[in-house]
């Protein structure tokens, strides 16, 4: 059995996860059962009543209220269990318990942005303490999008200027995946992140040294570890090929057509106007789909990742 | 009404019209000319042209899956661009199921079948009946402009405000969706009246064919449902060309609103979809069968109690979206109770094989392969009803391969049975029995094949709509490739053996399966005006007991009493419906 929990479900790494990998369990096997009978009744019928001449006649059947009633209470029994399990497990998801830890979440095309409560901000990498409720207080800056993490069993729907919320508690230290799962356009798939659960002391470290800028690094190394950081790659490449946004390979000084069939060069005005408000002047071929990342770089930070474009030839 | 109780007995002189064979006119050929065609009234032809046009979009829909499944192949982008890829799954989402899916049973084969089923010349109104056909047209049209300007890429569902956003030609498309719909309520408002009006004498509510009580059902859905569409839609496009908020939060509309309006419909067209193959599968089972079918009523009434909760169902695509708890509790219990009628069904269909002289003919094939596979989906159903199962499951692989179980294995499935079933009928030719058998044998095969390792990868929690994935799910892509390149093998086939039998196949028998039903009692293929007679039941269509001279019934020529038919014989019909 756990060999087919492990084939069928990814790891269950949060409390509610136990509960909705049972009542799947349970629905699969009484499933499999019914599937096998009907399977066998349909081969076997075809076998045994098998038309011998053209000549055969058949018994007239029209009805048996016996056995209707059975097939038709038997199964409203059945799924009136598996009614009651799913809508326990599904209060249990919805009801936030009160000492929950609330990071709020931010769905962009084609981001996740987590802003915890000392002002700490990460891109596209949630951090969580294990063992410790957690709730997310989400909403969206452009589409609908929708918050997923298979390994906990949680998903919920991140909307434009509405709050949605989901919780969970995970049960280990380790790193699981977050997609989005409402289709949003272009990058969709692209706009993946992870989780990763600390012990409690790790995630208070974390916190403490996320944003704070490693001064051993150069400005080049720093642009680099802030590209990663922020999700720039989902949507530019260093090695020249086409994704959402231009590349940043040979970019620096460039000569850059317009939509409106100006041309600018890429200059480090240019680039930070675009960090900024990056709709303010779209290369021509390209669509204004970039969010805005006012708030989200100091400006020593911009100077890092506009040191790091310069060395992308 | 109440004169008809009053007279529910008549008396009527009767003879037996046993159906000529190798009838030399017939509707395909009382007429000639593209313009004979285009013109015509015929509920046939007009079945006929509704079955090429979406052979034509399931062709379509099928290139446009493969060349998804194709790009699927390799987790990284291979030869589409992201754009181009939800273009395309779009397209095929969309033209599958409002080109192919909604009109394939209703409009081609019930168009054909409904009205010789009944015993009628026509529909009630088969003016408007070929303007059903001629909206569809306008529609495609549209829509086809549509893709060819500047293509869709919102997914089937035009969820906003995403569709208000993109730059691709939504409000094109939509219009062509919006247009569509009229057909569809057309084609409906016209099975209702011809089932109320147009039945042959003798033929009362309890000697309806299973298929027609379908047909009836989705008839119901689609009058009351489709409306809600084309305000949906037309909400869209004035959000979209005026601005007027309404779905959109930048306008001060609310986009959750779009999908319950969205799903009102939707839900409801699920059914339109797979309830006309309900009625499909039990005429073919019992005429395969030779046996009456098991639990005429319960069949006959699930349908409508199919149409009437599937109405009330909507919310269960919204588990995850933001709707109340309570909401969603109802919603969800909803949910169950429209699984047992369907569960219902498929013990009758199994009850009816059983002691039967069953006969494994394409037609049973394909109705046994869509027992196992729609059982499939059905239980998938139950998964994704269940609240919590479905928090983990909504929007990935799992909910992709559950429908596909039950549009493509249940409704497709049936289409293809009660294409086999009835094609002699249609074109007076039988097909080879042993490519059908191939065909169907690599369709089942490839099916599964697509389909089984997507309800694992979903379940792994791969979700949908994505161009990209991440490598762990690969090897299931991969097999769902294959199999969907199988599935393609088995529709080129079968293009060819029903082409070589249009051509040169074996002429048909009136009644090759040896069938009670009505439909099978006049000539291969049917007459111009489906029977030369006016046919008169006195027994329903699956009462195999009786013998076949009583099922060839019609009034008698000639004046009173001038019996010089020997067969001339005097029976006591329930009639009271026909003006």
């Amino acid at each position: 059995m756990d060999k087919v929990l492990e084939f069928l479900l990814p790891p269950a790494k949060s409390t509610i996860a136990g509960q909705v990998d049972g009542l799947f369990i349970f629905i699969l096997a009484v499933s499999a059962v019914l599937l096998v009978g009907i399977s066998f009744a349909i081969i076997y019928f075809s076998w045994k009543y098998k038309r011998r001449s053209e000549q055969d006649t058949t018994p007239v059947i029209t009805h048996n209220t016996k056995l209707e009633v059975a097939w038709s209470v038997i199964p409203l029994i059945l799924v009136m269990i598996v009614f009651g399990w799913g809508f326990t497990g599904y209060m249990n998801m919805r009801t936030v318990p009160t000492d929950a830890y609330e990071i709020r979440v931010v769905g962009k095309s084609w981001l996740w942005e987590f802003h915890y409560e000392n002002g700490t901000v990460s891109v596209n990498e949630l951090h969580v303490p294990a063992n410790r409720p957690v709730n997310l207080v989400m909403s969206s800056n452009d589409v609908i999008h929708s918050f997923y993490i298979p390994d906990y069993r949680v998903k919920r729907d991140v909307l434009p200027n509405r709050y949605s919320n989901v919780w969970f508690e995970a049960m280990e230290t380790g790193e699981s995946v977050i997609f989005c799962t409402e289709y949003c356009g272009r990058a969709h798939s692209n706009m993946i992140a992870t989780v990763t659960a600390h012990s409690e002391s790790d995630f208070e470290n974390w916190l403490a040294t996320a944003n704070v800028i490693d001064e051993s690094l150069s400005p080049v190394e720093l642009g680099k570890e802030l590209i990663a950081k922020n999700g720039c790659n989902a949507c530019h490449s260093v090695d020249g090929s086409r994704m959402v946004g231009p590349s940043y390979k040979g970019s620096w000084m460039a000569e850059r057509e317009l939509e409106d069939g100006s041309v600018v060069t890429v200059d480090a005005n240019y680039l930070r106007e675009s960090i900024l408000e990056p709709n303010a002047k779209i290369g021509a071929g390209y669509d204004p789909v970039m969010p805005s990342y006012q708030g989200l770089l100091s400006d020593r930070e911009i100077d890092a990742i506009i040191e790091y474009i310069k060395t992308i030839d | 009404m109440s004169h008809m109780e009053t007279s529910a007995l008549k008396r009527l002189q009767v003879q037996r019209f046993k159906p000529e064979e190798n009838p030399e006119i017939h509707y395909l050929n009382s007429e000639r000319g593209l313009w004979s065609w285009l013109s015509t009234v015929d509920h046939k032809r007009i079945g006929l042209m509704y079955l090429a046009s979406i052979a034509i979009f399931f062709f379509i829909g099928g290139v446009l899956a493969l060349v998804l499944r194709t790009e699927l192949l390799s987790p990284a982008q291979s030869f589409l661009d992201a754009d181009v890829y939800n273009q395309v799954f779009t397209l095929h989402g969309a033209i599958m199921i409002f080109f192919f899916l909604v009109p394939s049973v209703p409009a081609a084969l019930g168009n054909f079948i409904l009205p010789i089923q009944l015993g009628a010349k026509d529909v009630a109104f088969p003016r408007l009946n070929l303007a059903s056909f001629y909206i569809y047209t306008i529609g495609t049209v549209f829509t086809l402009v549509a893709i060819i300007t500047g293509a869709v890429d919102t997914g089937w569902t035009f969820y906003t405000p995403y569709s208000t956003e993109t730059g691709t030609n939504v409000l094109l498309m939509t219009l062509g969706i919006f247009i569509l719909g009229f057909s569809s309520i057309l084609t409906g408002v016209n099975f209702i009246v011809t089932i109320h009006k147009m039945r042959a004498p003798g033929m009362t509510w309890s000697k309806l064919p299973l298929n027609v009580w379908s047909l009836y059902a989705t008839s119901i859905i689609q009058v009351l449902a489709t409306p809600v569409l084309a305000i949906t839609l037309l909400l869209l496009v004035m959000e979209r060309a005026l601005g007027i908020g309404i779905f959109d939060p930048a306008l001060g509309g609310d986009p959750v609103l779009f999908q319950h309006f969205f799903w009102f419909y939707s839900h409801p067209a699920v059914y339109i979809m797979i309830v006309p193959g309900f009625g499909v599968i039990s005429e073919v089972i019992s005429t395969f069968s030779r046996k009456h079918i098991f639990g005429y009523w319960a069949i006959a009434l699930s349908s409508l109690a199919i149409a009437f909760i599937g109405f009330l169902v909507w919310g269960h695509h919204m588990f995850t979206a933001g709707q109340s708890s309570l909401a969603s509790m109802v919603f969800s219990f909803l949910t169950f109770l429209v699984g047992i009628p369907t569960g219902i069904k498929i013990f009758n269909w199994l009850a009816t094989m059983y002691k039967g002289s069953i006969d494994l003919k394409a037609p049973m094939l394909y109705a046994m392969v869509f027992l196992f596979l729609f059982t499939i989906g059905g239980f998938t159903g139950i998964m994704l009803g269940a609240l919590s199962v479905d928090i983990h499951l909504h929007d990935t692989y799992f909910v992709v391969a559950h429908f596909h179980y039950v549009m493509m294995g249940g409704m497709v499935m049936a289409l293809l049975a009660g294409l086999h079933y009835w094609w002699p009928k249609m074109f007076g030719k039988m097909y080879s029995e042993v490519y059908a058998r191939i065909s169907c044998a690599l369709i089942f095969i490839g099916f599964n094949l697509a389909f089984l390792p997507q309800f694992v990868m979903g379940a792994q929690g791969m979700p949908r709509r994505y161009f990209n994935y991440i490598d762990q799910f690969q090897p299931f892509h991969q097999l769902s490739t294959m199999g969907a390149y199988i599935m393609g093998v088995g529709f080129v086939i079968m293009f060819f053996y029903l082409l070589h039998s249009l051509v040169r196949g074996e002429k048909a028998a009136s009644n090759p399966w040896g069938s009670r039903a009505l439909e099978w009692q006049t000539t291969s293929p049917a007459a111009p005006h489906n029977f030369e007679h006016t046919p008169v039941v006195i027994h329903g269509p699956y009462d195999y007991h009786k013998p076949m001279s009583e099922f060839q019934l019609g009034i008698a020529h000639g004046h009173h009493g001038e019996s010089h038919q020997p067969e001339t014989l005097e029976t006591v019909a329930e009639t009271g419906t026909r003006p």
